[in-house]
């Protein structure tokens, strides 16, 4: 891994909203009362490992500059990767709406309801196994999915490469990029839109503030939910670490007929119905939930989770009824808002033509 | 029983046992959500005994070349075995947590 230090290029503005952060004081956390400026009882167990990372991993074989980041930036932001020249990654993983797009399921080419929710890109660069089902293994694989997929963006690479290599802009990018090399290729726009897609990292929230030491930047309500969410509900037993993921793979209940990961691993039991586990962060803005968008609210996904969800063989080991009081489900809400960031906003790109 | 009937007995008993008597068994743990070991070598024949450390259930599996397998869900505390009978580079993954990765090199 070729590690790039948080705060002091790309990241620089998470820096500068962190200290705004900072300066404004007490983050408003709605509805859930006041903090006491104490740490409650039995959050410190668990609080040490939720510390943020101070840098971006990158691979050893897509390792980050600032040309690459910036290729792949405008790549990421140009619908001329797409066959309609209507859509561009940022279509469906859009930063105002915290890097998802807000629906239920996704919007591919001419309109075409897709399967599934389109997932934030946040915090990307230190996840393993990318989509819903886990299909690709890398994120560099990821990349090229959506855009050659004849449903989402329909763009064969075989007329997206000609198509970037008329623009003479690009072709000066892509040099700049790739050790004075103007030659465009697949790889390469892999390699750039992942190099930028890893710079994308949910900045500092109430939450960290908290785990960095501030006993009053959650409210008691919300530390309530956080040892909750660590012990009785059990959430973090997928949900772990900064960024509340561990990419693992389960059942979680819903009913429908997509079994997810189970067409990848046809002969696996527990992967039928299994999808990923998405991380939390700025979770209240990122509605609606689940794989399907079939969950509005977090109190609702709160609810599901309460219920142990649907019985089937396939169901995760970790789903069991919870018994969890209205009380500590209110809780475990107060304490999931606290881990959106206000981060500054994306600036729009002004493309090569 | 004679000797010599004895002396068939014992070296069909070698026989059968000698496959057994060189083949080793690796154990490999699953705790917090890792294998214990990233990488191992082993020969044809030889087991890997993967031991559940953890308090979750882990799977299993690899879908490798000639190595398509999956050993279920194996609850914590438990422990399963599986032999590698031919030669090859084996990716063994859990299918529920795809960050723990062992790669299998068997001569």
């Amino acid at each position: 891994m070729y590690p790039r230090t948080l705060g002091v290029a790309v990241l620089g503005t998470l820096a500068v909203a962190a200290a705004a952060l900072l300066s404004i004081g007490q983050t408003s956390v709605a509805g859930v009362g006041q903090p006491t400026g104490e740490t409650l009882p039995g959050a410190a167990a668990f609080m040490a490992e939720y510390q943020r990372p101070s840098w971006i991993p990158f691979p050893e074989d897509n390792p980050h500059s600032g040309a690459k980041e910036q290729l792949g930036r405008a790549l990421y932001f140009d619908p001329r990767l797409s066959r309609s020249n209507m859509q561009s990654c940022s279509s469906c993983h859009n930063p105002s709406l915290a890097w998802g797009d807000g629906l239920p399921k996704g919007v591919g080419d001419h309109m075409n309801p897709l399967g599934r929710r389109s997932p934030t890109i946040l915090n990307s660069a230190w996840a393993e196994a990318f989509m819903w089902d886990g299909r690709f293994e890398t994120l560099e694989q990821q990349a090229l999915g959506p855009i050659q997929s004849g449903v989402e963006m329909n763009m064969s690479l075989t007329d997206l490469i000609p198509k970037l290599q008329a623009v003479e802009e690009y072709r000066q990018m892509f040099a700049a990029a790739f050790d004075g090399n103007p030659e465009i290729t697949g790889e390469k726009i892999a390699m750039a839109i992942a190099t930028y897609e890893r710079t994308v990292v949910s900045g500092s929230a109430p939450f960290d503030r908290w785990i960095a030491g501030d006993a009053g930047a959650i409210s008691d309500s919300a530390q309530r939910g956080f040892v909750l969410f660590n012990g009785k509900a059990n959430c973090a037993a997928c949900h772990s670490g900064w960024r509340f993921t561990d990419d693992s793979f389960h059942d979680i209940g819903l009913p429908g007929d997509d079994i997810g990961r189970g067409k990848q691993l046809p002969n696996i039991e527990k992967m039928q119905h299994a999808f990923k586990t998405p991380g939390l962060r700025n979770i209240d803005r990122r509605y609606p939930y689940m794989h399907d968008g079939s969950v509005a609210t977090l109190e609702s996904v709160i609810e599901h989770y309460n219920t142990g969800g649907m019985q089937r063989p396939s169901l995760s080991d970790e789903m069991k009824p919870l018994g969890l009081t209205v009380q500590e489900e209110a809780d475990l809400v107060a304490f999931l808002k606290t881990l959106t960031s206000e981060d500054p906003p994306v600036q729009y790109v002004t493309l090569p033509r | 029983m004679s000797h010599k009937l004895l002396g068939i007995v014992v070296g069909v008993m070698l026989v059968a046992l000698t496959p057994a008597a060189h083949a080793t068994e690796v154990v490999v743990d699953q705790q917090n959500k890792e294998f214990s070991q990233k990488s191992i070598s082993i020969k044809v024949g030889d087991s890997v005994k993967f031991v559940n450390k953890d308090d979750m259930v882990h799977d299993v599996h690899s879908t490798s070349d000639g190595y398509d397998f999956d050993l279920g869900a194996q609850k914590p505390g438990s422990e399963t075995s599986y032999t590698f009978d031919k030669p090859g580079k084996v990716k063994v993954r859990c299918a529920i947590h795809p960050k723990m990765k062992l790669e299998v090199t068997v001569e």
